[in-house]
Order: structure tokens, then C-alpha cells, then sequence
């Protein structure tokens, strides 16, 4: 018996706006309870929603990018429920006549090869507040600064076949929403939830099974995580010849299990209707085509133009993609190298990372910045200084945020390229060490890389060890013309 | 105990009212003199209008993206009837 | 107290003070006002006074408008800052609101003095204001009747010149029927004509607010400040407001040849016979005037109750779910669990016809119902507008009876709500389409007053204060009012709270 999952998601994701969706309250985490909600966010007598024209850019944005369809007259519609953290006992969402219809997002799947998952709809809507269950003494408490903030819902196909796929997929359009601008997508903060979806059904059955809806996971590894439990528990009941529930769930992740949330025993009749308050949302084939023009490239585009333009993998375009800010970063460091992308790659991912996962910092508060960066490859790449060198300059650069020719210059760390300079110093190494030398002359010529060692460690380094060697063989050799009998 | 229609008490319940006995017979009898009153819509000739949401036919203005309303958490709690560390208090919801 | 244009006379003048205006309308408020039950509440008296000082400064500047210092009450569903909005229910009492409702602002900065809040029927429930948590309000020329509703309050105060004029809102009848029943001049303008950014929302779809007052001149004035285009209400239309009370003087000139359609409809057997006589005098009036006078056929009008029943109730249930008890309003004592804060404080903070609403309303909107009775309801509205625009293209106004009776007595219908629903026949088509109509004083029954209503095209308030402000250049039913008991008379029945 073959079993096939089905998964669909639906992912909430915060729009990075400075204002809520329907009011002129600040947006964001963190504030004291309360302090962001103002009579709007909190369902006072007499108040009335009025649209936030940004939330409707980024949704019209978010809608290109994937290829769906812009609505040129969309519909806000309340659903109808109680609870605490909703305070106008309705939440303002997009009912028969979303925003967004259709639209695809193409991700690589972990065991190889590509999906393009088929969006059914993306639409707007207001989140709810917060509740907190503990510190309160018998008694929950709300806070309403969350509250209002703009969302959009994104509500795939039931075509991921995995858990691992469900994981990747969503990934992918975290890493789309913060590319695009339009979403911080913090999972921690809650700025990109994920509701999943469920169902198993035998392996060409056409009919959808019963499915179960984990609710509130916010973070990739959970997803994945609570899936897997899912996936086992349908195929488990229903080898055992047992019925499954349509139910809403909770991922439990210290206990790597769901359980059946409590309450959510009926389906709540949410009696949609269009809100009275609201006429339609009409957006013009001009709007549309403004925001296309602010488009930025798409991530697939970018990764595959780092992958022509810089000769790099597609594994390393890729991870460039995905760290937010990493990809710039990369491209202006090979702008001020002057080229050389393979060793700039190797540089931010060798010493600068390490340096900024030491510092715990991110990319963004780097001391070293992508000009600094390119200037101490450029400084390898004409071999001003050496590898050795150079990892000290960075340091330097770390603490100092200085210029590397800056400090190159300041320190003298210049690489000693003056023939005359380096014949002087190749002369004194000859001469302290007549011993060697001598062994050199009766045929011993290993000696030659020592000397050259003695001649970089009297520069400190600095001696180009290329020319330096040549030197070295041209002293010797005159050495040997003057050889003592 | 009178009969209680099995549709009006789900919509009590949907709308949390909970009549009492006295009320709820009352409540029964009124609502379904309306319900019945409100039959006739069936009979309108309605088979190719569309509903009329609303009476003006203007589409939804935008607002610029500001924030215009400042900190007012002290004059809002106090409209309250149970706040406590600046949130609004309920009994404890388990979830 | 005089009505507004009197006032603002007796102010330019110098004959009286806003000081001394304010003071006697808070004085009859308590005396008078008391015993009809028009007021929730009152202006603290030192703070009005400080406002109609600094209005009469302003006048003794030159800086005065016909609004300046002249006193008015608003009806208890606009926000106010300084007195409590309670919409008459005992789940808004003493609510203080931290927001101004814009119609509030805009008569405030007008130079207007709110003497006071009108009581109303809870939450703009009701045709007769039996529905109010504080008792009843009387009607003025029989205090064993009622005046009308919901802004029963308004009409009454306005009736029985405790004030000049009064706010009201109107969502199937509000403004007009109480006005008839009280013999006043009301006004419902276009849907989206005037903010409701402020007004405790009934149903959102159909609520306006409006003017009452002594006479189409008064309403005018009021008109003109409170409308506008409202961004915090995105229901508003942009048009700019028309100068109502400069254009006036026209109406005589519009009357001539004006195209005035008796929608046949609005005579029909519930209509009282004298009631009907009434009207049509008044029709011959203006036909005396020049008009042209022509029946025509609401085909549909036999709908239009209950269209707007259902409608009205789906769009309060939702309105109305944010009163829970949990950030303000009403709260149970000792709720054991959410559950229970919820339902009793609901169930206990709302009176009956609140509940029957509420109830009917969420089950027009419930899985399985909703298409048969809401998305219906809609589909009539639609066809209800469109007729009317439809007649309106072939007639400049409609007129009709505002009312089917003059004011019937306090517990005649309250047991039977689908007969308090009919009281608004006449009235409720403009709301569901969204037009504008006005309630003129024409005639008496039986010593109480009757109504006529004039209904025009969106955006004619213009047009309809032309016409009624002719109608009352001709006659003096808006001039009469009613008798007033001496000081010290027993008061009336209504007043506190069960």
C-alpha cells in the first residue's frame, strides 16, 4: 500500500509597512502592550477603516513576481468570530474577490530537481492582537498593538508531495518577500506564520482524504517537523482501518508532536459578507504597471546573472541569493576589486564570515564594508601584499574599519618589490649565513627555498618571494663566480 | 420548555446571547414574524441583478502610508472594566 | 428658544447673548426636558458658558457666522468628547470617547454650543424611542405619545424649543419620521454626503446623519457646516457641499414647471386617511406654485420593509459584536470564563429589540441562509434603486407622506415589531438606495402634527430645501408648536433607568 501526502499551505506574511492596514498606527514589535493601538486598531465606537495605499503596492508587487493575476476590483469582506484579540469581533480579510488569483513560485526540491508550486490566491487582510495566558494570575491579557497590521495570505495548491518539499517551498518565498522589499519576514517575531495542511490519500486515488490543519508554525525546521508527525499519524490510523478527524492542530516542539487544539472542535460559521464600510479596491492597468517598473530582480534572475556574469556555481549564486544582503555585498566588493569574483567570493565567505559569526554580527553591520573588501582583494591580486599578509590587514580592517591601502601604507606593509632593496638584504642573508651557503655551493640547491625564507622573514613578509627568489638565484650564482677555492 | 428552533439558537449562540426562558419564547415568536414578513423577498423578480452592496458607486480611497496616531495607551485603558500591566484582562483562556 | 436663524438674528443684534441662551436651554432642558425625557445628558454648565462667552467675544469682533453661539443638542450616537455617548443602552453608559465624531468638529468649529446629548432608541433601534435604556421620550404635543424614532430625543427637544436645533441619524426613517410625528423639519442626505467617521454604527450601509430643526432654512444652515468629503470615513463622497442656505432664496423660481412625482405606492390602505388629505393639499400647493404634478409607479416599494430588515440587521450584527465587555462598555459581574463574559455581558447590556436585531442578523448572514435571504435583500435593493432612479429621471422629486399616521400612543406597537417596522414604509426606499429626503411640517390630525416628504436624485439637498423652504414661505404649519404645562406641573412617566 502506497500512500501519498498532499500538503497545501496557507503563510501570513507581515507587511513591512509604518502603518497598519486600515489606520495610522505605528507598526512593529516590541513596544509596551497598548501603545501602538489606537482607536481604529481597538474597535471604539464610531471608528471607520481607511486603506493603506503601500499595502496595496507591496501586494500588487508580491502578486508580479509570482505571475498571478491583479485584480482590477477586489472586495475587503469581514469574517465574523469571537475572540479576545479581535477586537472588532470581526477581522477585515478578502473573501470572493481577493487581490491576487493564481500565480506559481518555482524551488528546488531537496532531493534534486525543481517544483513550480501553483498559488491559488493571495489576499489581504488585517491581523489580530496578541493574547498572553501566563504572569496575569487568573486572568489572559491583550495587547493590541498587532492589531491592524497589514498581511497577506498566501494560499498554495495542495501539490507538495513532502514534508522536506513544504519546507523548501517555503524558503523559497520567505527569501522572495524579504527580496522583494515588502516583508521583514522575522519568524521569530511572528512576521511569517505558516498554516499547513495535510491529507493522505493512496497512491492514484484522485479524491482529496481528510485532512488536518496544523496552525501557527513559525519556523522551517517546525514545519517540516510537525508534517512528518501528521504524515505518520493519517498513514497509521488509516493502515489500522481507523477514521480520521477534520481538525485544527498544534505543533508541540519540545514534545516533536501535534495535538488537537482545544476548542476548535466546530467549524466556526464566519458568515463573510462584504464590509459596508469599504467599497471595492480598484486598481488601475497603470498602478500595475508602476509597480512593475519598481520591481527589483527576481531572485532566479539574480542568481542566474551572478552565476553568467561572475563565472560562479550554482550552488554559490544560490547562497548568495538566500543570505539577505549577501548577494549586494558580493557585487559591489568585485565593483571595487576591480573583478577577481572568485577571490572576493572566497574572501567574504572564508574571513569575513567567520569574523561576523565571532562578532555575531549580520552582514548589514559589517565593520568591513564590500569597498574595503574589494580594495584588499585588488591589493592580492596586483600582489602589493601576500595571502599571509593580507589576513592581517582584514583584522585590522575589522577593528579599524580603515582603508586596507590606508593601512597597507600607515604600517609600511607594502610588499618589497625594489630590486636594489631586496639585493641589499639578499646580500646581508648571504652573509650571515656562510654555513649554508657554503653547503648551497657543494650542491645542497633545497637551500635555495631556505634562503628564501631567511630573505622573507628579514622583510617581515613583505618581499615579493617571486622576485625575491630570482634575486637569490642571481646572487648565488655570482656567489658561486666568486667562490672561494 | 417551549421548542426552541434549532436555527435561531445557533444564531443566538453565534451572536453570544443567551435569553433567558421568558426572553428567548418572546425572542421565537417576534423573529419568526419577521423571518415570515421577510418571505416575500423570495418572490422578487431578481434572477439576472446583481446584490447592491452599497449605494455609492465610488471605488475605496488610499491613504498615505503615515503614522499619525501617537501613544493614547493611558486614556484607552481607562475606558476599560479590567486592565492589568497595560493589557486588557479576561478570564484565562486555555489553548 | 427661537430656532437658529431667530437666534443667530437675536444674537447679531445684540438682543440676547449666547450667555444667556445657553443657560436658558440648559434651564429648560432640566425643567421641561426632564419631564418628556428628550436629554441623556447634559452640558456641565460652566463649561458651555465658557464657550458661549467666547463666542459672543467672537461676534462683538465681527468674526461671527449665523452658527456662532447658537446652542444645539446632538443625539446619543455622536461621539462626543466632553459628555458621555451612551446610544441609550446600558452597554454604553457613561462611555466617554476618546474620539469627536467629525459632524460634532465640524458644528463646534462652526461656533455651535452642544447644550446636550438626546435620548434616542438604543442604538438607533426603533421608530418610537420606547427602545431606550433611560426611559421613553414623550411626545411633546401629547405626552402619552410617542414622537417618533430613533432620534425621538432630537425631534422632541426641537419640537418643544428646548433648543434650536439637533442632530439625528437616520438609517430606514430616523430623522423624518420623528420629525413628522413631532412637526419638525428633518433631513436625510445622499449616502456618503456627510462623515460618519464618529457616529456609533446601526447599520453602515444605510446610517446618515442630518439636521433637525424649526424649518428648511435652519436644516440648511446645519447642512451646509456638517457635510463633506471625510478622509477618516472612506464612505464619503468628494463632491464639494453646495451653498444651501445662499441657494434658498430660488426655490420660487425652481418651483416653476418642477416635475413632482405622487409615487401611488405611498397612498396605499395603510396610509391614514386624513394623513392622506394632508399630502395632497400640500401637493396642490406647490402645484399652485408652478409645479406639475404626475403619478408614477414604485413598482417595488412592497419590498422595501423587508429588504431593509434584513439588511439593517446583518450589517448591526456585525456591528454591534464588537461590544463585549473586554476594552469597553458593559461587563458582567464575575464572569467564570470567557464564555460567560461574552454572553452575559451581552445578554444583560443590550435590551430586547437590540437582541432581536442582532439575532436576526447573523442568522441572514449564516451558512445556508445567507443567500436566500441577504444576497436577496441585496438583489431588491438594487432593483428598488435603480427604480428610483429610473423615476427620478422622469420627475425632478417625489413627494409623499412621511408617515403612515401622526404619532400613535406609547405601547400601541412595541409588542408587535413587524407593525413597528411598517411605520417606516414611506421612508425606508431612500435608504436603501441612498437618496436624499426631507420631512416638512404639513398639517394636523387630531392635534398632532403630519408630515410631508419630498425625495430627490443624489446630491439635491440643494433642490429639496429649495422646495421645502417655498413649501413653509407659503404656509405656517412648521410655525406652530406645541403647548407647554406651566412650570411645576407633575412631570410625565420615563426618565430613569429600569
Amino acid at each position: 500500500m502506497t500512500w501519498e501526502i498532499v500538503i497545501g499551505l496557507e503563510i501570513h506574511v507581515q507587511l513591512a509597512t509604518r502603518s497598519k492596514l486600515f489606520s495610522g498606527a505605528a507598526v512593529g514589535a516590541g513596544a509596551e502592550p497598548n501603545s501602538q493601538a489606537c482607536p481604529v486598531d481597538l474597535g471604539l465606537p464610531g471608528v471607520l477603516p481607511v486603506l493603506n495605499l503601500e499595502a496595496v503596492r507591496m501586494a500588487v508587487m508580491l502578486g508580479l513576481a509570482v505571475g498571478g493575476r491583479i485584480a482590477h476590483r477586489s472586495i475587503f469582506a469581514r469574517k465574523n468570530y469571537f475572540y479576545p484579540d479581535l477586537p472588532k469581533g470581526y477581522q477585515i480579510s478578502q473573501y470572493e474577490q481577493p487581490i491576487i488569483q493564481g500565480g506559481s513560485l518555482e524551488f528546488e526540491l531537496p532531493e534534486g530537481g525543481t517544483q513550480r508550486l501553483r498559488l491559488l490566491r493571495i489576499h489581504m487582510e488585517e491581523d489580530a492582537g496578541k493574547s498572553v495566558h501566563e504572569g496575569l494570575g487568573d486572568c489572559s491579557g491583550v495587547d493590541l498593538n498587532r492589531a491592524g497590521t497589514p498581511l497577506l495570505e498566501v494560499v498554495s495548491q495542495p501539490e507538495l508531495r513532502s514534508p522536506a518539499a513544504a519546507a523548501a517551498f517555503l524558503q523559497k518565498l520567505h527569501t522572495l518577500v524579504r527580496g522583494l522589499g515588502i516583508s521583514h519576514a522575522s519568524m521569530e517575531q511572528g512576521g511569517f506564520r505558516c498554516d499547513a495542511n495535510l491529507s493522505v490519500r493512496r497512491r492514484g486515488d484522485e479524491h482529496l482524504g481528510v485532512r488536518s490543519e496544523t496552525k501557527n508554525l513559525n519556523s522551517f525546521r517546525f514545519v517540516e517537523r510537525a508534517l512528518e508527525y501528521e504524515a505518520m499519524r493519517h498513514i497509521e490510523a488509516l493502515e489500522a482501518g481507523g477514521r480520521l478527524q477534520q481538525e485544527t492542530r498544534l505543533y508541540d516542539s519540545a514534545r516533536h508532536e501535534t495535538r488537537p487544539m482545544r476548542g476548535k472542535e466546530e467549524a466556526e460559521d464566519y458568515r463573510y459578507f462584504p464590509d459596508p464600510d469599504l467599497p471595492p479596491l480598484e486598481i488601475s492597468p497603470e498602478f500595475i504597471e508602476k509597480v512593475r517598473r519598481t520591481l527589483p530582480e527576481l531572485p532566479e534572475a539574480h542568481a542566474a546573472r551572478l552565476e553568467q556574469q561572475y563565472q560562479l556555481d550554482a550552488a554559490s549564486a544560490a547562497a548568495l541569493i538566500r543570505k539577505q544582503g549577501a548577494a549586494d555585498y558580493f557585487e559591489e566588493t568585485v565593483q571595487a576589486a576591480g573583478g577577481h569574483a572568485r577571490q572576493c567570493l572566497y574572501w567574504m565567505r572564508g574571513e569575513l564570515y567567520a569574523a561576523l559569526k565571532r562578532g555575531r554580527l549580520d552582514l548589514q553591520s559589517s565593520p568591513v564594508s564590500p569597498a574595503h573588501l574589494g580594495g584588499l582583494v585588488r591589493r592580492i591580486a596586483d600582489q602589493s601584499i601576500s595571502g599571509k599578509l593580507a589576513k592581517e590587514i582584514f583584522s585590522k580592517m575589522w577593528e579599524s574599519r580603515e582603508d586596507p591601502d590606508k593601512i597597507i601604507q600607515g604600517r609600511s606593509l607594502e610588499r618589497l618589490s625594489d630590486p636594489g632593496k631586496l639585493r641589499e638584504i639578499i646580500a646581508e642573508v648571504l652573509r650571515e649565513n656562510p654555513r649554508q651557503l657554503k653547503q648551497y655551493q657543494d650542491g645542497k640547491s633545497k637551500l635555495l627555498t631556505w634562503f628564501t625564507g631567511r630573505v622573507l622573514a628579514k622583510t617581515k613578509g613583505r618581499a615579493d618571494p617571486n622576485l625575491a627568489g630570482k634575486l637569490l638565484q642571481q646572487a648565488l650564482r655570482a656567489q658561486d663566480g666568486n667562490a672561494e677555492p | 420548555m417551549p421548542q426552541q428552533d434549532p436555527a435561531l439558537r445557533h444564531a443566538a449562540a453565534l451572536a453570544r446571547l443567551q435569553p433567558d426562558d421568558a426572553e428567548r419564547a418572546r425572542l421565537e415568536r417576534d423573529l419568526k414574524a419577521i423571518l415570515r414578513m421577510v418571505e416575500r423577498l423570495q418572490a422578487a423578480p431578481v434572477a439576472e441583478v446583481q446584490p447592491l452592496y452599497h449605494p455609492l458607486e465610488l471605488p475605496a480611497p488610499l491613504r498615505a502610508d503615515q503614522v499619525t496616531e501617537g501613544d493614547q495607551r493611558a486614556l484607552h485603558l481607562a475606558l476599560a472594566p479590567s486592565t492589568g500591566a497595560g493589557y486588557y484582562l479576561v478570564p484565562r483562556v486555555l489553548d | 428658544m427661537q430656532g437658529v436663524l431667530e437666534t443667530a438674528r437675536l444674537l447679531e443684534q445684540g438682543d440676547a447673548s449666547s450667555e444667556e441662551l445657553t443657560l436658558d436651554c440648559l434651564r429648560r432642558a432640566r425643567s421641561h426636558g426632564r419631564r418628556l425625557n428628550c436629554y441623556i445628558s447634559l452640558a456641565e454648565e460652566e463649561a458651555v458658558l465658557e464657550q458661549a462667552r467666547a463666542s459672543d467675544q467672537r461676534r462683538a469682533r465681527g468674526a461671527g457666522t449665523p452658527l456662532t453661539g447658537v446652542p444645539l443638542a446632538h443625539k446619543d450616537i455622536f461621539c462626543t468628547r466632553d459628555l458621555p455617548t451612551s446610544c441609550a443602552s446600558r452597554m454604553l453608559e457613561g462611555y466617554r470617547s476618546p474620539i469627536e465624531a467629525t459632524v460634532v468638529r465640524r458644528l463646534r468649529e462652526a461656533g455651535m454650543i452642544c447644550v446636550g446629548k438626546t435620548n434616542m432608541d438604543e442604538f438607533a433601534m426603533g421608530s418610537s424611542n420606547e427602545n431606550s435604556y433611560f426611559g421613553p421620550v414623550a411626545n411633546p404635543w401629547d405626552p402619552e405619545r410617542v414622537p417618533g424614532g430613533s432620534s425621538g430625543g432630537s425631534a422632541a427637544a426641537v419640537a418643544a424649543r428646548l433648543v434650536p436645533a439637533a442632530t439625528g441619524t437616520d438609517t430606514g426613517g430616523s430623522i423624518r419620521q420623528p420629525a413628522a410625528l413631532c412637526g419638525v423639519t428633518g433631513l436625510k442626505p445622499t449616502y456618503g454626503r456627510v462623515s460618519r467617521h464618529g457616529i456609533v454604527a446601526f447599520a453602515s450601509s444605510l446610517d446618515q446623519a442630518g439636521p433637525l430643526g424649526r424649518s428648511a432654512e435652519d436644516a440648511a444652515l446645519l447642512l451646509h457646516a456638517m457635510a463633506g468629503p471625510d478622509p477618516l470615513d472612506s464612505t464619503t463622497d468628494p463632491r464639494p457641499v453646495q451653498d444651501y442656505p445662499a441657494a434658498l432664496a430660488a426655490g420660487k423660481e425652481r418651483l416653476q414647471g418642477l416635475r413632482i412625482g405622487l409615487p401611488r405606492q405611498f397612498l396605499d390602505e395603510r396610509l391614514d386617511a386624513r394623513v392622506g388629505e394632508l399630502i395632497q393639499e400640500s401637493a396642490r400647493l406647490l402645484e399652485q406654485q408652478g409645479a406639475v404634478l404626475r403619478e408614477v409607479e414604485l413598482t417595488h416599494q412592497d419590498l422595501a420593509v423587508a429588504a431593509y430588515c434584513v439588511i439593517a440587521a446583518a450589517e448591526c450584527s456585525s456591528n454591534l459584536a464588537r461590544f463585549d465587555g473586554v476594552r469597553y462598555g458593559y461587563r458582567c459581574e464575575e464572569p467564570r470564563d470567557l464564555s460567560e463574559l461574552y454572553l452575559r455581558s451581552r445578554t444583560e447590556g443590550f435590551g430586547a429589540e437590540v437582541k432581536r436585531r442582532v439575532i436576526t442578523g447573523t442568522h441572514v448572514l449564516s451558512a445556508g441562509y445567507q443567500e436566500a435571504y441577504y444576497l436577496q435583500a441585496l438583489k431588491v435593493r438594487r432593483l428598488i434603486r435603480d427604480e428610483f432612479l429610473q423615476t427620478l429621471e422622469e420627475t425632478d422629486l417625489l413627494l409623499g407622506p412621511t408617515s403612515p399616521t401622526a404619532a400613535f400612543r406609547r405601547g400601541e406597537k412595541i409588542a408587535d415589531p413587524v407593525n413597528m417596522y411598517l411605520s417606516d414604509v414611506y421612508t425606508v426606499g431612500c435608504n436603501l438606495a441612498g437618496l436624499p429626503a426631507v420631512s416638512v411640517p404639513a398639517g394636523f390630525t387630531g392635534g398632532l402634527p403630519v408630515g410631508m416628504q419630498l425625495i430627490g436624485p443624489p446630491f439635491s439637498e440643494g433642490l429639496l430645501l429649495q422646495v421645502a423652504h417655498r413649501y413653509q414661505e407659503l404656509s405656517d404649519w412648521h410655525l406652530q408648536h406645541p403647548p407647554e404645562p406651566p412650570p411645576g406641573e407633575p412631570g410625565q412617566a420615563g426618565g430613569t433607568p429600569p
